[in-house]
């Protein structure tokens, strides 16, 4: 049983151990000195039958609450979105799965033209010149983008980013910069959204870059044409981190000069999944092309003069240019790439905009829902997209247990990241819920407030 | 068989009107101007417009222009192309886990954090280290976290003058590549005659500037370092830390531990060495071992028991901080937990055991006809030379590993070690059978004994061939327009 996967039988080895010319399997590990021998078996559990382990699987699972098992209105950075069947039925074709890298072209065409059509969506998407084939996920991407800007514009003095962008990419960012002597300002956002004369004051001719995140951390819009306006003057770059659902009604950051545009794409696509893999959107200017972290496939000819698809620019990379290299990044997240991209081409220009109004109209209805309950006031007075704030006259964190046990996940607490928002709920509101699911959690919480007091 | 739904591009095939994926009406009472004018663009991004059965025919026949593993038998050396049970996938669609949101609460994801709690110590078994970070993405962000910790390790003595990487030749681009973005300058270590690293090399080299000294053991010729335990002593000595890039970790699953020969951390390469599918170049996921003096400073959150709950652990002040959002790749994370309970302590070695029968078996059936420059034995891969076939009939390894295409084959990697030339890097894995390597190493030397003007036209089978790769890089077309 615990040979589950091997072939060679008996037989088989010894035949085998005869060609090699060794007595026994032992033999072959002669490389390894005794002294560093592992003399015991390792410490873990007894191997499990696939039965057996569906059964444990099954246990552990029922453990957890997923989406599927309360209304889910959490958010932050992953959402309980719609995933059309399609999705799931080609990125269950193994030959995509089971795949890797596309380093033989010629055996990874299908790969390699569903890349270039993904890198094709985001630029649609976007509105930006180039894409790459993806990073990792949304906060990672944030960081590769600042690196990207202080290597164009060869400014190491700082970067300046809003508290309104994601505190997790925050902090990620901080964790990439830690070694590179590279200072980075934090701008309060303490009405919710970054004030265009407070970046006006900061950004000086040292600084690489401006973060913001739009739609923001809190749901709110910034105002990305000021905020690119105040940068470029000062010849700094926008870097943007958005909500690729968003742009179904939004304005893309190609429209609004951003040199720089991230994502996290968990949203086009991708199961929750307790937070990965998601997938990395990056897109820019196509000045940048040769400072793009991560895998590019380009269009070329085959032999014949055929239209074909290669990775390309891998002068770039790592196993090129090593300790000069772009980024340390040596894959993408291709499965996630081609989920985005099925995803995209399903929904088309129209499927993308209803899903966005959905998404716009059912959290305006939620938030008019949620104040009309006493002891709940929206946070922050901004336009918002898909996610809003709202401050409790009660402890959120006795609230949220009380709403759970109702079945809703009701959002998250913001105390965690911002000391000033102990009191306050952050709301998401996918194109999922519905008008009752809406009202019954308004009615869950004004409950759970009711019987606080 | 063949049709152009495949090789048309999606743009290319679009018709205004058509639609895949159709949504319900909003039932929630209309508003109008809930977004300012100024925000608003003027019409929805210009995606295709494609029905769901061309979408569906597009993608499946795409799907048929590659190979992959469950089509094809895959030796791409270093990438530990096994099998990926089909028992994993089923699994991983669970409801409880596949929609887990990843801020879910920690009473609401106990289920999750015992599987996470249990891999900390599975890979903390498997590595004989003490702590485990789950979060870096991929090994590559792996092997930059670890050197994230070491620079805070160093800094928080007050020992942060070491600046120094030292990495041997034979390394991945990415440790010297890592080492740049966590600030430090890296040092090339040769490799010997043997292809092992250079004692007298690494001697000259190490002084009190070491902070790290990266290797790969098993280093990526295949070879064990017999003299590790010296090279961890002679470092340590230095005041200087060892990683050890677990990307060979194939080879020696209980037979011996990184932290017994005297690493101080680790990455994992989950996706390969415990089988997450490589989803044609992602996701990975690389996880981090360390020993007990490096654990305050790796990423938070970690998974901590108390009594029967689970929870995340954030209070971490030492800890370097995040290097990704939320918990890591979780998707192949619990693969990896999947593959290590269906095969228990004995299974584990016993992957070892057979990948290293296998590539010797592989070895011994090619090396009399294609030069292997680094010995008769090997662990898990062997690096074979195509330089002498280059010299005396002008067939490059590019050559080979193009015709072996046209046997169904995947090629191995080619041109890495940078230390070989015309470096053929070949690793069968555990879960190929002896009939396979036998038709794999038939038609390696079938390939050999052909026309070479034929051979640089290769592959002849496979609707393309030899794409021109500097036409792509001079003049990039990086999207359809």
């Amino acid at each position: 049983m615990s040979d589950a996967y091997i072939l060679n039988t008996l037989g088989d080895r010894k035949q085998m151990l005869a060609k090699i010319g060794a007595a026994s399997v032992d033999e072959l590990f002669a490389m390894v000195p005794a002294s560093v021998r592992l003399k015991r078996p390792l410490n873990i559990p007894p191997a499990l039958s696939e039965m057996e382990l569906s059964q444990h699987m099954r246990s552990l699972a029922a453990r957890n609450r997923g989406a599927g098992d309360r209304i889910c209105f959490l958010g932050g950075g992953a959402y309980d979105h719609f995933i059309p069947s399609v999705v799931d039925a080609i990125a269950g074709r193994s030959e995509f799965y089971t795949a890797y890298t596309p380093y033989q072209a010629e055996a990874s065409q299908g790969s390699l033209q569903a890349f270039f059509e993904y890198q094709t969506l985001i630029c649609q998407l976007t509105g930006m010149d180039v894409a790459n084939a993806s990073l990792y996920e949304g906060g990672s991407s944030v960081a590769e983008a600042v690196l990207m800007a202080v290597n164009i514009t060869g400014r190491k003095g700082k970067v300046l980013i809003s508290e309104s962008v994601h505190p997790e990419y925050r902090q990620v960012l901080a964790t990439y910069l830690a070694n590179l002597h590279v200072e980075l300002i934090t701008l309060p956002t303490p009405n919710g959204f970054l004030d265009p004369d407070d970046i006006k004051r900061a950004v000086d001719d040292q600084t690489a870059c401006v973060v913001v995140q739009h739609p923001n951390f809190f749901g709110g819009l910034e105002e990305v044409e000021s905020l690119a306006a105040i940068a470029h003057a000062r010849k700094s770059l926008f870097v943007v981190s958005f909500d690729p659902i968003s742009l179904g009604l939004l304005k893309r950051p190609g429209q609004y000069e951003a040199d720089i545009a991230v994502a996290e794409g968990q949203n086009l696509g991708t199961p929750l999944g307790y937070g990965g893999p998601y997938l990395g959107v990056l897109a820019c200017r196509k000045e940048f092309v040769r400072q793009i972290p991560g895998r590019i496939v380009g269009q070329t000819v085959d032999r014949n003069g055929q239209r074909c698809w290669a990775l390309t620019l891998q002068t770039r990379e790592q196993h090129i240019r090593r300790e000069k290299a772009t980024s340390n990044i040596c894959t993408n997240q291709g499965l996630f790439a081609l989920r985005a991209a099925v995803y995209l081409s399903a929904l088309g220009p129209q499927g993308l905009k209803q899903t966005a109004e959905l998404c716009l109209r059912n959290a305006h209805y939620a938030a008019a829902e949620l104040v009309k309950v006493s002891g709940v006031e929206l946070r922050f007075q901004r336009p918002f997209f898909k996610e809003f704030v709202v401050r409790l006259n009660a402890d959120v964190s006795r609230l949220l247990t009380k709403v759970r046990t109702a079945g809703f996940d009701a959002g998250l607490a913001l105390g965690r990241w911002y000391g000033n928002l102990n009191d306050s709920l952050l709301v998401a509101v996918t194109e999922k819920r519905t008008r009752g699911e809406i009202d019954e959690l308004a009615a869950a919480v004004g409950k759970a407030l009711a019987s606080g007091k | 068989m063949n049709n152009t739904q495949s090789t048309e591009l999606l743009f290319e095939m679009s018709r205004p009107g058509r639609r895949c994926h159709m949504l319900p009406d909003c039932d929630v009472p209309a508003v109008v101007d809930l977004l300012p004018a100024s925000a608003r663009a003027d019409a929805p991004p210009p995606l295709p417009e494609v029905g769901e059965i061309d979408l569906i025919r597009h993608f499946t026949n795409l799907s048929t222009r590659n190979m992959s593993i469950d089509t094809n038998f895959y030796p791409l050396g270093s990438c530990t192309m096994k099998y990926n049970p089909k028992r994993h996938e089923r699994l991983a669609a669970l409801p409880g886990m596949a929609d887990l949101h990843p801020l879910a609460d920690d009473d609401s994801s106990q289920g999750m954090l015992q599987l996470l709690f249990e891999m900390q110590q599975f890979l903390a078994e498997i590595s004989g280290l003490d702590a485990v970070s789950l979060q870096p993405a991929a090994g590559a962000q792996g092997e930059l976290t670890a050197l994230f910790v070491a620079a805070a390790y160093f800094r928080d003595r007050g020992d942060a003058e070491r600046k120094r990487v030292l990495v041997p030749d034979s390394a991945h681009g990415t440790n010297p590549a890592s080492a740049s973005l966590a600030g430090f300058q890296s040092v090339q270590i040769k490799s010997n005659a043997k292809g092992l690293v250079d004692l007298d090399d690494l001697k000259s080299k190490l002084d009190e500037r070491t902070a790290v000294f990266m290797i790969t053991n098993p280093n990526t010729l295949g070879l064990f370092e017999g003299q590790i335990a010296a090279i961890t002593e002679m470092l340590h000595a230095a005041g200087a830390l060892v990683y050890l890039d677990g990307a060979n970790m194939n080879a020696i699953l209980g037979i011996t531990r990184p932290g017994d020969f005297g690493a101080d951390m680790q990455h994992y390469n989950v996706h390969k060495t415990f089988t997450g599918p490589h989803g044609a170049g992602g996701p990975g996921s690389g996880p981090i071992a360390v020993r007990n003096n490096l654990a305050p400073y790796l990423p938070a959150p970690l998974v901590v028991k108390e009594g029967e709950r689970y929870r995340l652990d954030f209070d971490r002040p030492k800890s370097i901080g995040r290097v990704r959002s939320f918990f890591g790749n979780v998707g192949i994370l619990y693969r990896g937990y999947c593959y290590i309970r269906t095969l228990g302590p004995d299974g584990l070695k016993s992957i070892s055991e057979n990948a290293v029968l296998n590539a010797n078996y592989l070895l011994a059936k090619i090396k009399h006809t294609l030069e292997v420059p680094h010995g008769d034995r090997c662990m898990h891969e062997f690096v074979a030379s195509a330089h002498k076939l280059l010299t005396q009939k002008k067939i490059r390894a590019m050559d080979i590993a193009k015709r072996l295409l046209d046997f169904g084959f995947h090629a191995p990697t080619v041109y890495f070690p940078l230390v070989v030339r015309e470096a053929l890097m070949i690793e069968p894995t555990e879960t190929e059978s002896k009939e396979t390597l036998d038709a794999f190493a038939a038609a390696l030397l079938r390939i050999i004994e052909e026309d070479a003007a034929f051979l640089q036209q290769a592959p002849h089978s496979l609707g393309i061939s030899r794409p021109d790769e500097v036409k792509a890089a001079k003049e990039p077309i990086l999207r359809w327009s």
